[in-house]
């Protein structure tokens, strides 16, 4: 199972390193990472592998709003299969 | 991986757009649950319900937190009450107060299914049941009661629609000290279909499987968001815009029904392909209809709008599910809709041009409240009216309005949450009585020569 997180927010030094932190953290595999930066908007999209978490989706998700707040992003946890079905027939 | 422009357009419509899963029912079949004695029918009706769903909340908020989409009720329908009433006999509230346990003791937030299906005439128990309805709706706080009077292959049965007309009015004034919330959660249909996961109007059909998981998505401001980028296209595209964004909505309803019925190991019934508004701000589907150019919803050009509006968001979303059913289309709750709650203040959005809209889109007057001394006859003589257009259209119609106690035209009332709050609004008030007394049952539609 693959899940897909997004960070939107300020760019400042040491975003990806704290949100991959907090992936090894749990146990994530990050399997690839797409960013830009547009007029100092930080936009991250990260894909990480969920099969083995220390603490379940819900866990990560939690480590990842606490960040957010800290760091005045907005990020979020979701499955990939949303994505996959959304956007793909 | 799928590209960064469609994840950040899913996240936003989640984040901004008000994009959620507004239901997830799990349809329950009561007929097991008859027993001459209504004790031991309504212990077996408690037993089974919460057997049956005592995971559905708990399953509910996993897929939640783990696809990261709100879903926001998680609710139960069961079988027409009035056939347990026809084997068991005794006072019909004794079902309404375990229904209301049951919903209590599994977490739902309603509970659906204090019904009676009289669209060509009464069996035993329909009448007890349906006087019944006030005293359910007063004694419980999660119990949702219908009654469907009429469909397109048996006519109307007009004395249902007087019984009715009273029991609204009395539903109304035994709840007069709670803003009248008896009236707000019973609904008259014409064509109730059996697979409605959206309250007030879920049951569990008889032609239904033992349990099943029926989901409801919603997404109004998701497609006004859409609608939004293309401020000058003309209609065709806007019917392509509508098209593809409820598509995408109707895949997430896909997804998270399979998965719950997955999970709970029951079957997955359809997913209901509706527009479901909320008083939200930016979750309303006057304010679609505003965004295709009408300057408020009520003026004249709304029907052909929501027509438009109707027509794209089952076209789209019919493709994204493999079954599709319930109330499918746009809902136009008055009470419910920022934009329409705005346009009735305004007496922009009147009675009359409601009843238009009913017409070409899902349900029918929904939520409307109108003044506490509305004689019972007009109010079954609107449900008589809604039923005509359901029947004649070969669609569902149905009416939820709310005769506000004590009150006049230019208060409100408030009642919460996703109920929202109106404005009481005009009512024609000449009589229709002597129509209404006549009773007996308006004969089935030709289904040919249509004009």
């Amino acid at each position: 199972m693959r899940a897909i997180i997004t960070v939107v927010g300020q760019d400042t030094v040491g975003i990806l390193a704290s949100v991959s932190g907090i992936c090894a953290d749990h146990n994530a595999n990050v399997i690839e990472v797409t960013q830009s930066v547009m007029e100092d908007l930080f936009v991250m999209v990260m894909l990480v592998n969920i099969d083995h978490l220390s603490g379940g989706i819900n866990g990560l998700a939690q480590s990842m709003n606490e960040l957010g707040e800290q760091k005045n992003l907005k990020i979020h946890v979701m499955h990939e299969d949303i994505f996959n079905s959304m956007h793909r027939i | 991986m799928i590209n960064m422009k469609d994840i950040m357009e899913t996240v936003q419509m989640i984040e901004e757009e008000h994009l959620d899963i507004r239901t997830i029912t799990m349809g329950i079949s009561l007929l097991s649950c008859c027993d001459p004695d209504i004790d031991r029918s309504c212990q077996k009706v408690y037993d089974k319900i919460t057997t049956y769903a005592k995971d559905l909340v708990q399953v509910g908020e996993q897929i939640e937190a783990e696809y990261g989409i709100p879903i926001i009720n998680k609710r139960i329908a069961v079988t027409p009450i009035a056939m347990l009433v026809a084997a068991s006999g005794g006072d019909p509230v004794k079902y309404a107060l375990t229904l209301d346990r049951a919903a209590k003791a599994v977490g739902v937030n309603f509970i659906g299914g204090y019904s009676a299906l009289v669209h060509k005439g009464f069996a035993a128990g329909d009448k007890e049941l349906i006087e019944s309805i006030p005293r359910a709706l007063a004694q419980t706080d999660f119990v949702c009661s219908s009654v469907n009077i009429g469909s397109t292959k048996t006519g109307i049965n007009m004395d249902a629609v007087g019984v009715m007309g009273k029991v609204v009015c009395e539903a109304a004034r035994l709840t007069a000290d709670r803003d009248c919330i008896g009236a707000a959660k019973l609904v008259v249909f014409c064509n109730a279909p059996e697979d409605n996961p959206f309250m007030a109007g879920a049951f569990h059909g008889p032609g239904e499987p033992e349990c099943v998981i029926n989901v409801g998505v919603s997404g109004p401001g998701v497609v006004r968001a859409a609608l939004t980028k293309c401020p000058d296209g003309d209609l065709t595209e806007i019917a392509d815009i509508i098209k593809k964004t409820a598509f995408k909505i109707t895949r997430m309803g896909q997804l998270v029904g399979s998965e719950a019925s997955r999970r709970l190991g029951v079957p997955f019934g359809i997913v209901d392909l509706s527009l479901a508004p909320t008083p939200a701000v930016g979750d309303s589907v006057a304010h679609i209809l505003e965004e295709m150019g009408l300057a408020q919803c009520g003026c004249y050009g709304t029907t052909a709008a929501l027509a438009l509006l109707n027509d794209a968001v089952k076209k789209g979303g019919v493709m994204a599910s493999s079954h599709v059913g319930g109330l499918s289309g746009a809902f136009i709750p008055v009470s419910e809709d920022a934009g329409m709650i705005d346009a009735a203040r305004a007496g922009c959005l009147k009675l009359e041009k409601l009843e238009a809209m009913t017409a070409v889109c899902s349900v029918g007057l929904d939520m409307i409240v109108c003044p506490g001394d509305t004689p019972a006859e007009v109010i079954a003589a609107m449900i008589a009216d809604e039923a005509a257009i359901g029947m004649v259209n070969s669609k569902t119609t149905a009416v939820r309005v709310i005769p506000a106690i004590g009150k006049k035209e230019g208060d409100e009332l408030e009642f919460g949450g996703l109920l929202g709050s109106g404005p009481v609004m005009p009512v024609n008030q000449v009589s229709p009585a002597k129509f209404i007394r006549r009773g007996g049952r308006i004969p089935a539609p030709l289904q040919s020569l249509k004009n």
